[in-house]
Order: C-alpha cells, then structure tokens, then sequence
C-alpha cells in the first residue's frame, strides 16, 4: 500500500448516487442456494442413518421382500418428467409468456402429485404387510428419509398453487419471477435428492 | 363434564393440575417471584404507556440494530435463569456431604443441570453471539441492513420463542433430566416418559430455525452487501469471523435440527432409531448430535476471537498484527471443527486408529489457536496501550483461555481422556474456554460496542468491578474442580461420601458467589450508566479511536446507518480514512430506500411456540389448528408485495444536520 496518500488525491470516500440497496434479488438466489445446502445436509445426515441401520432388520423383512422395483420406476419417471417440465415452464417464463408457463407449471403439479400418490400406495402397501416403520431400524430410516423426500414434494406442491395463485394476480412481476425461480431451485434439488434415494435405497437395496 | 377423563384428555392433552410443580416449595417460590416481577414489568409499561412503542419501534422492526439489541437483552435476561441455576447446583455441592441430602431432592436437581446447559449454550451464549454480529457486521460492511430484514426478525422471535419454551417447562411439568444433550436410551420414551425431554426437543427445535436462518441471513450480508472496495482480504476481523461462525451454522444446525427429529420420531412414533432393540444404535446419536456439537463451540468462540481482534488493534492503536494469518486460522479452525467430534467420546470403544486420529486432529486445532494469541501478543508489543475495559477483559481472556486450551490438549490425549472422561476436570475444561473465552469476549464486545449502540458509554467504575469479580470467581469457581476431576469426581453427582473432598467444593462455591457479584457489577453498570448517560455521552461517533466503519458514522447510528454508501481503500477503512483527511458530506442527500417494518415475525414465532407446546402436551387438536393457522400466516404473509418505502431525502438531511451540529459542538468544546 503506498503511504505517501495525502488529501490532495481526489480518492472518493462515498457514493454520491447509489441505487445498490434495492437489487436484492441477487441475494434472494445466493440465500436460497445455502438454504438449500443446509437442507441437503439433512438428507445427507438421513442417508448416513440409512446407511447405518440400513442392514438392521431385526429378523424382519429386507428390502428384497419388499421393494417393487417397476413401481418405484415409474415413480422415479414421474419425478423426472416433473422436472423437465419445470424446465419448459422457466423457459416460457423467460419469453413472458404467462398462459402457456401456467400451464406447463399445471403438468408440473400433476406429475409431482402422480409421485406423491405412488409413494403414499407403496408406503400404504408396506405398512399393510406389517413393514411399518416401527418394526426395525432398516424400516424406520427407510421411512424417514423417503418420507422426509415426500414432505418436500409437499411443500412444493402448495408452494407451486400458492405462486400460480400469485403470478395470476399480479403476473410476472420481477418478485414472481424470482420467487418462481427459488421454487425451479427447490424442485430440481428434489429431483437430485430423489435420484439419490433410488439409487442408494431401491437399487443397492435390490443387491443386498 | 369435568368428571369425563376421555374428555378431559381429549382437550389438554396430558397436561393435568398434577403437572404444576406445587410440592416442590423452591419452584413455587422461584414462580412468585417470577409472576411478581412479571406483572410489575407488565404494570409499569402499562402505566407508562410503552407498549405501542415498544411494538412498533422494537418488536416489529426489521432495523437490524434493533433486532441485535434485542438479542443482546435476551442474552442477558437468560444469563440470570442459568446462572441461577449454576449457584443452585454449587450450593447444593457444598452442602451434601457427610449424610446430608443438599437441599434439591434428585428430580429437581437432574433438571437443573440439563436446564443449565441448555440455557448457557442456546439463550446465553447464542443470541449474544447472534446479537453482536446481527449490530455490528452491516455497519462494519458499509451496509445499510442485512439480505433479509424480515427473515432476521423471524429468526429473532424464534430463538425468544425457544427460551420462552424453556422457562414454560420450569412453572408447568418439568424439564428434561438427561444433561444437556439428552443421550438416548435415558432421553428415550422407555426411561423418560414425561414432558422434560419433549420441552427440550421443541425448545432446540424452535430456536434452532431461528439460528438456521440467520445463518443464511448473515452470510448472504457479508457476502453480497459489502461496501465498495472491501476485497474479502479488506474486511475487518470481526466480519471475518462472523462469515466463519455463519458458515458453520449453516453447516451444523441442520444436523441438530434432523437428529432432534429423529428422536422425536423415537418417542412419539415408537421408530427404532435410538433404541437398544429392533436395530437401533443408541450411539449413532452420540455419534450425530456430536457432529453438530463440535462446531458449536467454534461458532461461539469465533466471534469472541473476532471481538479481541478488534478491541486489541483498537486499544493499541495499531494495526493488527498479521492480519492474514489471522484469516486463515479463522478458517483453518473453521474446517477443522468438523473433523474433531469424536473427541466428545474416546470411550466408545472405536479403536485406537480412530481414537488417534480424532486424538491429533484435535491437537492441531490448538496451532491456528495459538497463532491467533501470538497475533495478538505482537499486535500488543510496541503498542501505545489503553487499558479500557474491552483491553482488560482480552487481557484476562489471553491468560485464562490459555490454560483452558492447554488441559483441551491434555484431554485430546486418549488414554488422558479414559481417566478424565465425564469428571469434574472435563466441567472444569468446558467452562474454562467458554466462560474465559466466550464470556469474556462478550463483555469485552458489549462495553466496546455499547457506546455505538447507545450513545453513551458505559460506567467504567462498576464495568470494573464486574470484570474484578468475574475474573476472581472465574478462578476460584473452575480451579476446584480441575483437582476434583483429577481425583476422580465425576460430573453430574449430587451427593457425596468423602468428606476430605467437601473444601474444594466450598471454594467452587465461593467462586459461585464472587461470579453473582461480578452479574450484580454488571446490572448496576447498566442501570448506573443509563441515569449517568449525560456524563458518559458521546457525541462524536467514534469514542474509542476506532479503526472500522461502524465508527465513521453517529452513535446511535441513524436507521439508514448510512447517509452515502462508503467507499473501500484499505483494511481498517476508518482509519485509513481518518488519516487521510476524509470530510464528512454535509449536502447532497438522496431518498433511502429502507425494508418496511412488520408483525409477521412476531405472529409466526407466536403460533410455532403454540404448536410446540401442543405437541409437548399430546394435545393434537391445539397442534393441528396451530400448524394449520401457522402455514396459513406464512402463505397469507407472502401475498404482502408492499413490503419497502423511502426515508425521503429532506428527513436525511435533517438528521444528517443534526449530526453535523454535534460535531461541530463538540470539536469546540474539545
């Protein structure tokens, strides 16, 4: 640092016009991105509790008496389209296009509540077998962390009604927009999650 | 009706007259005196006419000064109920020997140590920390609020709405008897199948939402508010360790949050988590809730290291020396905060390599640490030193900490830690670093930034006598109980045979005493200096010779803190900008646009606290109305798109003008 600095430099010290306070959409994305971090540490702590008591079945049945692997395809297909779907919603957005995004964001809705109606059969089916998730540490993790996946897709679902409720009110507005944009986020790290599920807990349950 | 017992249940739950604590006389007398104060304080902001003010200037502000005040009187309103229950446990201590029951019968007496711990660590330490940072890290980032000033208000009233869970469980059932982190099978529903560890559970989970998000909150600040030209490498110390702190709330509380969740889903669900049969591990939650609990301390500690930076380059009217190195420590300690939580349990039985490793990992935390206290040794020497009362608390941290740190080495040594595990020279530990160095940085902190806060500092007189009696009882309070845990007492005890032992605990007790004088010190400072506030004025700004922003503006700082966006240069922006020459703008001011205050925090922490006590009593309709009426505020709340307005440009200038005419007062008066 040069210290021959004296006041005779024309060094500002302030803004004189300064407009930055209002531009907090940035921060919105930043805050909802850790947010989102710290949520996928709570999967990341369920999946470490799977992983643990994942082979504890306590003389019940394993994951090979009970998973259904096309059904849990399918659901995962759901998922999925979901997500690309999303995809062409955000893209209709950027276009301005407000009738056609509602409606890629309605298949959105209807392809996250196919997904929560499977999961809840096959939850309903387990539990009618006696697979409840009382009956081992394998039970109870597996529960909780698809349940918990489950939740989110929830939660996303009245969040999606609540913001199409929102966007038909005031339109695309630029705090629509960014709200929308947060949910993109939530949705596609759901998928991520999901893909993680499917992988660590249906298929390698399917090799155990 | 009254007779009907299904009915009964049915509306509140398992909450019945049976579960006030009437036959325990020292309950009922701590709740009159409680509900006396309660209702003088409700009468006297009655009569006074506050509560209007107090709800639209206080509670509902987003002004993250005010919110950090707010946490700051949590802080030390809290601070009273656990060291309430400290002296309650050292009396009772030096009392039960030689046949003697003490005065606390066991149920209590469990209690109050979980209480204690819980208290000190979530309502003490945490809002202080939060407080601090949530005050001084916009004005240290030329900032005019935080990301998001209403999540902060949130997050505010949840961490209040924890605390009032937790006094709630003194005056209705009971609290938890498990220690502070309720290990299970004990926390389990078989061997605790009352409310405590259900008030424990929510208290932790409500307030834990609120330290989540003030996490992101101040994360977000510091990453993407910051005034022009401050290069991260260009942020003061304190900002540092304010990112770092905020790093690992983000990184730790989810894990508090989830494993909390799972025992919950243990005792209400009946899931086999944390159970002894059908394939649970109870020490996956050891294993778990450590992985939050380690970097808990560091995100206590950090800031405190954030503070004694700030006041040790200030008072010595230097630069702090090393400033770089100061940073990476920052964030070596940061990393290796996660790689340690083993330590917490070397008698698991996990093995020697495991043991070792978390054995050395845990030494080598103690390298930033000690580079830290060399930095700010030579940021000492050579400095023209004031001895305010921020430099004698860091003072009497330096020392204190030190030997706290050393027996932290000596406990990381396994076979060290098989003798000493779960003994009084752990207690000793613990408290050696929090109180020497969380505490000590807090009161350091507050009496440096109370002047900025509320324009007048505080009385140095009894601010000493607090600092003599903390640091006196400190010493005499935890000394005792390093010879008693190397002897062998192990923690928790509440009677004890031997008689030989009962001096130490006599000491320890005296120590209890001299540290209630140094809290007494501490009110009457308060008190005295708000009736001296004339005296102790500060009209300038900067009554310290600060070295950081917060100091460029007027104390109090007004609510757009301030008027121009500053510009960056240099590291110690302030005094770089004292030094060359910086002249305040007296013209030239422009509309602030400013976050629009909101009663919404106060709602939706309202209806969690609701819920939770629903759920602590098993009264499922009350949860279910809760849950639903509390989604539905939160839905209703985003439909609020008017959510901002503009200080306009002539009510700047007005306050602006005022402070320029107070300037100019004062540089005659001087």
């Amino acid at each position: 640092m040069d210290l021959a600095h004296d006041v005779s430099d024309d060094t500002i010290f302030h803004l004189e016009d300064d407009h930055g306070h209002a531009e907090s959409g940035n921060s919105t994305m930043l805050g909802f991105w850790i947010y989102l971090m710290s949520d996928c540490l709570i999967f990341a702590m369920l999946f470490a509790v799977y992983g643990v008591l994942g082979g504890n079945y306590a003389a019940g049945p394993a994951p090979k008496d009970l998973f259904d692997l096309p059904l849990v395809a399918l659901n995962t297909t759901m998922l999925l389209l979901s997500s690309i779907t999303y995809g062409f919603a955000m893209l209709e957005m950027a276009k301005g296009r407000v009738r056609s995004m509602q409606m890629w964001l309605v298949i959105t809705g209807l392809f996250g509540l196919a997904f929560l109606g499977i999961e809840l059969y096959e939850f309903a089916h387990l539990i009618h077998e006696g697979a409840t998730p009382q009956r081992s540490g394998f039970l109870s993790s597996f529960f909780t962390l698809v349940g918990t996946h489950g939740l989110h897709v929830t939660f996303g679902l009245v969040w999606l009604v609540v913001l199409m409720v929102q966007v038909s009110r005031h339109g695309l507005i630029v705090a629509n927009q960014r709200r929308l944009m947060c949910l993109s986020m939530f949705w596609h790290f759901l998928d991520v999650i999901w893909i993680g599920v499917f992988t660590f807990v249906y298929l390698m349950g399917m090799l155990r | 009706m009254f007779d009907n017992p299904a009915l009964l249940k049915a509306i509140f739950g398992r909450l019945t007259l049976e579960s006030l604590p009437l036959h325990e006389p020292i309950v009922v007398a701590t709740f009159v005196v409680v509900a006396l104060g309660g209702i003088t304080l409700v009468g006297a902001l009655s009569f006074f006419r506050l509560w209007g003010y107090l709800w639209r200037e206080w509670f509902t502000s987003v002004d993250h000064k005010r919110i950090g005040v707010m946490y700051m009187v949590l802080g030390i309103v809290m601070l009273l109920r656990g060291f309430s229950d400290a002296i309650m446990m050292r009396l009772q201590q030096a009392m039960a020997f030689g046949g003697s029951e003490g005065y606390l019968n066991s149920h209590h007496y469990d209690q109050i140590f979980t209480a204690h711990g819980v208290i000190m660590i979530f309502f003490v330490a945490m809002p202080l920390v939060t407080g601090l940072m949530n005050f001084v890290v916009p004005l240290q980032i030329g900032a005019r609020d935080v990301s998001f000033p209403f999540l902060n208000n949130f997050s505010f009233w949840m961490t209040a709405g924890g605390a009032v869970i937790v006094m709630m469980s003194l005056f209705v059932g009971e609290f938890a008897r498990t220690g502070w982190l309720a290990y299970p099978p004990l926390s389990g529903i078989g061997y605790s199948p009352d409310v405590g560890v259900d008030y424990y559970i929510w208290a932790l989970q409500v307030a834990g939402v609120g330290t989540l998000l003030s996490g992101v909150n101040l994360v977000c600040t510091i990453v993407k508010m910051r005034a022009p030209g401050m290069t991260m490498m260009r942020m003061p110390i304190f900002t540092w360790t304010a990112l770092c702190t905020n790093v690992l709330i983000v990184a730790a509380f989810p894990v508090l949050t989830a494993v909390l969740a799972l025992l919950s889903l243990d005792r209400y669900v009946g899931t086999n988590f944390f159970t002894n049969d059908f394939g649970g591990n109870p020490m996956m939650y050891v294993n778990l809730i450590w992985i939050w609990g380690h970097p808990e301390v560091y995100i206590l500690i950090l800031p405190a290291f954030g503070i004694f930076s700030e006041v040790t380059s200030t008072f010595c009217g230097k630069r702090l020396f090393g400033y770089t190195s100061m940073v990476y420590a920052t964030i070596v300690i940061t990393i290796l905060s996660y790689l340690v939580w083993l330590h917490h349990f070397f008698t698991m039985g996990s093995g020697a390599s495991v043991n070792s490793f978390f054995g050395i990992t845990t030494m080598i935390i103690s390298i930033p640490t000690g580079a830290k206290i060399f930095n700010w040794l030579f940021t000492m020497y050579r400095g023209r030193i004031r001895f305010e009362l921020p430099m004698m608390w860091t003072v009497a941290f330096m020392l204190t900490f030190t030997v706290g740190g050393m027996t932290g080495v000596l406990l990381a040594v396994p076979p060290a830690d098989f003798v000493l595990h779960n003994s009084l020279f752990l207690v000793a530990h613990f408290h050696n670093v929090i109180i020497g160095g969380v505490l000590f940085g807090l009161f350091a902190g507050i009496s440096y930034w109370f002047p900025k806060a509320f324009g007048f500092r505080l009385d140095p007189f009894w601010g000493k006598m607090s600092f003599w009696f903390w640091v006196v009882g400190f010493w005499f309070a935890f000394m005792p109980l390093y010879v008693l845990g190397l002897m062998g007492v192990t923690r928790r005890l509440r009677v004890f045979d031997d008689p030989s032992l009962q001096i130490w605990f006599i000491i320890a007790a005296f120590g209890a005493f001299l540290i209630l004088l140094g809290i007494v010190s501490f009110l009457i400072q308060i008190f005295v200096s708000v009736r001296r506030r004339e005296q102790l004025r500060d009209d300038t700004g900067d009554p310290w010779d600060g070295r950081t922003l917060e100091w460029a503006t007027a104390s109090p700082p007004p609510a757009y803190n301030f008027a121009f966006t500053p510009v960056i240069h240099d590291g110690d922006a302030w005094a770089d900008m004292k030094q060359r020459g910086y002249q305040r703008p007296l013209t030239g001011f422009r509309d602030i646009h400013m976050p629009r205050n909101t009663g919404a925090g106060v709602i939706l922490a309202g209806l969690s606290v609701v819920l939770a006590v629903a759920l602590i009593w098993y009264i499922w309709w009350l949860a279910i109305v809760s849950f639903v009426a509390l989604i539905g505020y939160a839905i209703a709340h985003t439909f609020n798109y008017d959510r901002d307005f503009h200080i306009a440009s002539g009510d700047v200038t007005h306050v602006e003008d005022e402070r320029t005419r107070l300037l100019a007062a004062n540089t005659q008066a001087g």
